[in-house]
């Protein structure tokens, strides 16, 4: 008798410290929880370190709230300390997939702010590198997302051609990953016929195993079931949230800044902007992959209409003098001896420089007081503001439909954490 | 294009509009604080403008900001410098990129926010792609946007107690202000 009443003692006390922590709702109806998961920051799928914070019910995600910062590493405030010559190896560690994209983007930037114009030979070397580094991106975004949902192969296809991209890039920068290749006023380095011909040969081959991909995807029903109708958002709330680039055009929007605000020789080459209507993952899957053709068209045109001439603007107080005349001749040494430790000196006032990115809208908003650095530098990042979208993107979709989604909006978190 | 932005935004807010300027090839306009959320509505909803497209906000610290060249002129000539000091109440400045999608026009709007009392009006409620950048100028200038609805930090740790981006926050950071991981 008296260990039963004990019990019921027990049982009571159980019960109180259950309810004390607030637990009582599981015991009364457990199917109706939801579950929080923390995906992230060190996960295959997320591209980076994002992490993300999903409600799920079941297997649908409620809500998700992304954290960012894991790769922050104040490139806006390094910019205040340091010449603009100095910040041009800080903007290939932003989108690190596409480099020579966010040098060429910077140097446009700065060249808007100090007056000065590259010349015509520099410009289409500037394109060239540019597209190139769109294609690799784009091979980047179709590989890893078309891993993150199972097609192992196109991943390993995608690498290959990133190779010989890469291969590429170290003929015409001299590195092949972190290449800071364009300077304020023109290019580093000259475009050799080596570099000329490696270009022209992957540009003929690239369509061929484009092609493979298509192929091999296209008509492929589990790749097809996990994306199509998967991640879909209205043209409306796109522009809304501000999505751009490729994202922007797969919600059938065609809103290209290389034909709304042409920059560079864009509107001497002939191209046709991509959009299709989906908004969905395979939408934006699609738009990635005929603008790699396109791309391909206007390295090819580039190629053909390159002038012979100067890489550099002749601008002494502005841009850096060749090597060999710094070592020979006195007024080239002074010039380079002040653009380098002081810097060159904008006229006060403010710019601000978009460039179609590989992942859209990549601009510079710079405000000069006359220094050699800039007062202020704010760096308006694509992906970024891709993610913002993603709350959106994923809710009442299921756990798994997440890594598609990510890997369909193609963020990069060098560029997003800044 | 900036006349007829000037002409379309001074006839409905008159003294609101503190001045418009282009530099560089690019219309910006300074307006007051107040009726920031009022002209941006009016700018994204006028037929004629239709600036539908926000594509950044950022912050400004303009604490000493001085003209360099008039600096040097000063030196030059061998006179007396003195800096002019931009007033506490105008120590910040927020500034929108917004673009139009139909009209093929961009536009850069900018407000003055006092330097001890930084509070912004949020145009989140005209411009939903603003919520994470003023989480993101928040972050970094402690700028308060009233009426935002998540205005929690971007970047830094929920704890840290300084705006890593105003100009009294040293280049090098402040020793110890994050801690590291216990072991």
């Amino acid at each position: 008798m008296a260990n039963s009443s004990q019990d019921k003692d027990n049982v009571a006390q159980i019960v109180r410290a259950l309810e004390d922590k607030d637990t009582s709702a599981a015991l009364q109806d457990p199917l109706e929880n939801y579950m929080v998961l923390n995906m992230g920051p060190q996960h295959p799928a997320t591209h980076g370190v994002l992490r993300l914070l999903l409600k799920l019910d079941g297997e649908t995600v409620v809500e998700c709230v992304p954290e960012l910062g894991y790769l922050h590493r104040g490139y806006e405030k390094i910019a205040e300390g340091s010449t603009y010559m100095e910040f041009i190896p800080h903007t290939d560690r932003l989108d690190y997939i596409s480099p020579i994209a966010n040098n060429v983007a910077y140097a446009l930037a700065v060249e808007k702010l100090a007056g000065v114009e590259a010349p015509p030979r520099a410009q289409y070397i500037r394109v060239i590198g540019a597209e190139l580094a769109r294609i690799s991106s784009h091979l980047m975004a179709i590989g890893a997302m078309a891993m993150d949902v199972g097609a192992m192969t196109v991943f390993l296809w995608a690498f290959r051609e990133r190779e010989k991209l890469y291969d590429v890039f170290d003929l015409l920068t001299g590195v092949r990953f972190t290449t800071s290749y364009t300077r304020i006023g023109g290019v580093a380095q000259d475009m050799t016929d080596e570099t000329k011909a490696a270009i022209r040969k992957f540009i003929d081959e690239f369509p061929k195993y484009h092609s493979e991909i298509i192929r091999m995807l296209n008509k492929n029903r589990i790749f097809l079931d996990r994306v199509v109708g998967v991640g879909t958002i209205d043209a409306e709330t796109a522009i809304k949230l501000s999505f751009s680039g490729a994202n922007l055009r797969g919600c059938g929007i065609a809103h290209d800044l290389r034909v709304f605000s042409p920059y560079l020789v864009y509107d001497q080459l002939s191209f046709d902007v991509i959009t299709e209507t989906g908004g969905d993952c395979f939408a934006r899957y699609m738009v990635r992959m005929r603008e790699m053709l396109e791309s391909v068209k206007l390295v090819r045109q580039a190629l053909d209409k390159m002038p012979q001439g100067p890489i550099k603007a002749d601008m002494p107080k502005r841009v850096l003098p060749k090597k060999e005349r710094v070592y020979n001749k006195m007024e080239e040494l002074i010039h380079d001896f002040v653009i380098v430790n002081d810097g060159i000196h904008p006229e006060p006032g403010e710019s601000y420089f978009a460039t179609e990115g590989s992942k859209g809208e990549l601009g510079f908003y710079i405000i000069s007081d006359g220094d050699g650095h800039p007062w202020r530098m704010k760096i308006r990042s694509p992906s970024f503001c891709s993610l913002q979208a993603l709350p959106t993107l994923v809710k009442g979709q299921m756990v798994s439909d997440v890594v598609a989604i990510i890997g369909s909006i193609d963020p990069i978190m060098g560029e997003a954490d800044k | 294009m900036r006349e007829m932005i000037e002409e379309k935004l001074r006839a409905k807010f008159g003294e609101d509009i503190v001045s418009v300027s282009e530099s560089r090839g690019q219309a910006s306009a300074e307006v007051k604080r107040d009726r920031i959320v009022d002209i941006c509505r009016f700018l994204k909803e006028d037929p004629a403008l239709r600036f539908n497209f926000l594509s950044d906000v950022c912050g400004a610290d303009m604490l000493d900001f001085e003209d360099v060249s008039a600096r040097k002129a000063y030196l030059a000539i061998e006179h007396e410098h003195r800096p002019v000091q931009v007033p506490v109440e105008e120590r910040f400045l927020v500034i929108y990129n917004m673009i139009s999608l139909e009209n093929k026009m961009r536009l850069r709007l900018k407000v003055k926010v006092d330097g001890d009392k930084p509070v912004c009006p949020s145009v989140t409620s005209v411009y939903p792609a603003a919520d994470w950048y003023e989480r993101e100028t928040f972050d970094m200038f402690g700028i308060n946007f009233e009426g935002h609805p998540d205005l929690r930090r971007m970047y830094m740790p929920e704890e840290y107690e300084y705006y890593p981006l105003r100009k009294d926050f040293p280049q090098m950071g402040v020793p110890g202000s994050i801690p590291l991981p216990r072991k």
